[in-house]
């Protein structure tokens, strides 16, 4: 293991009702976070890819915990996202180097496809700093009921020398899905995009 | 009797190393099980509420097991636990007190028989509030190692007639525990306390 991950959260949301009407099955999305030892807090450093050796390790490590969290097979998994946080004393282009080259190919291979873009977000702050994680449908970006996003908050992180790693994955769309657009059934699959 | 009716769940581990001290061999985890529930008492008083604590035992058993699962799946590894409400603003506090009897029963009688009283919190908030839940051991409230909490909230709730109910489990002390006091392994476990 390259990274000194200090702490792992795991976070199952499964939505049953919403404005009264009982969602079956649930919808359900899985986020899991790493929080890890910036090796570059407090200083510029040209070469990051000490960072991006950890971002592909983290893909895999995040995704299989994830995927696990929702006890589904990586094939059946529909939408996904990816996210960091980088501590005070770190830069916006050390989540960069994370979450950038190389973190997205482990993540397709656990999850067996995923032709489209992994939405991101990025920023730096304080512990407690609240992510929201961007989701879109793997195979397809443009599927529209699954346009969506997750919180994610851990008290103590990331402190000032950590940065905070996160992969959403969810096995449905929104809970109430009715703005048109294209549906995952229309999917064709060879661009990521529709 | 009003039915439980749950709108939304959440599942949050932790996996806790280090925290910049010596990596643990068997890392802390923390566990928490959400509920968000209607809250059938909203904007309104009720005198008689004490029945809706029997309708809540099914959601506390099913909670409680979560959590053992989520944790590993053997109830021996259960070292700490906690419990907490989250009232809507229609509600009263009196509702989140409603939890202490179901949350504390279930856990209790996951775990086996647990001597310590649960330690516990609650709050009248809006959606997004965060709420620190206490955490103790469950044979002996007076170790000190396993003095803890977890933070714990969901973004959308609880909104105005919802409560948002929270278990806590925990599998051990604070991962760098040195401050001295009982030690889980001088319990005597005859009152709960020591």
């Amino acid at each position: 293991m390259k990274a000194n991950i200090r702490k792992i959260a795991i976070f199952v949301e499964e939505t049953s009702v919403e404005m009264g009407r009982t969602i079956a099955p649930p919808t359900r999305r899985a986020a899991a976070v790493a929080v890890i030892d910036n090796p570059y807090a407090g200083k510029y450093v040209d070469d990051l890819s000490e960072l991006m050796a950890m971002g592909e390790e983290l893909g895999e490590l995040l995704t299989q915990r994830a995927v696990g969290a929702l006890g589904i097979a990586g094939a059946s998994a529909e939408s996904y996202g990816k996210a960091a946080a980088v501590g005070e004393n770190g830069e916006l282009e050390h989540a960069a180097a994370i979450l950038h080259p190389k973190l997205g190919t482990p993540v397709r291979r656990v999850l067996g496809k995923g032709a489209a873009l992994i939405p991101s977000c990025k920023k730096r702050g304080g512990l407690g700093v609240v992510l929201d994680i961007p989701l879109g449908h793997k195979d397809a970006a443009f599927v529209r009921s699954h346009f969506d996003g997750m919180e994610v908050r851990i008290g103590d992180a990331p402190r000032a020398n950590e940065i905070m790693v996160a992969i959403a994955v969810t096995d449905s769309g929104r809970p109430l899905a009715r703005v048109g657009g294209l549906t995952k059934d229309q999917i064709k699959g060879e661009d990521g995009l529709r | 009797m009003p039915e439980v009716q749950v709108r939304k769940k959440l599942l949050v581990v932790e996996d806790i190393f280090h925290e910049g001290g010596p990596i643990s061999k068997k890392p802390l985890q923390r566990a928490a099980s959400l509920a968000v529930i209607h809250n059938p008492y909203a904007g309104k008083y009720v005198e008689q509420i004490e029945a809706f604590m029997d309708d809540l035992k099914p959601l506390g058993l099913e909670m409680a097991r979560g959590l053992v699962a989520a944790l590993g799946g053997d109830a021996k590894r259960i070292e700490g636990y906690g419990k907490g409400a989250i009232v809507g603003s229609a509600g009263e506090l009196e509702h989140g007190a409603l939890w202490h009897v179901p949350g504390g029963y279930a856990m209790r009688e996951v775990l086996g028989g647990a001597k310590a009283i649960v330690a516990s919190t609650k709050k009248v908030g809006g959606p997004g509030t965060r709420l620190d839940i206490p955490i103790t051991h469950i044979n002996a409230s007076y170790v000190r190692s396993h003095f803890d909490a977890m933070e714990v909230g969901v973004t959308d709730a609880p909104r105005a007639d919802e409560i948002l109910l929270a278990l806590v489990m925990t599998t051990g002390p604070r991962v760098h525990a040195r401050v001295g006091g009982l030690k889980a392994s001088e319990i005597k476990g005859e009152d709960g306390l020591r």
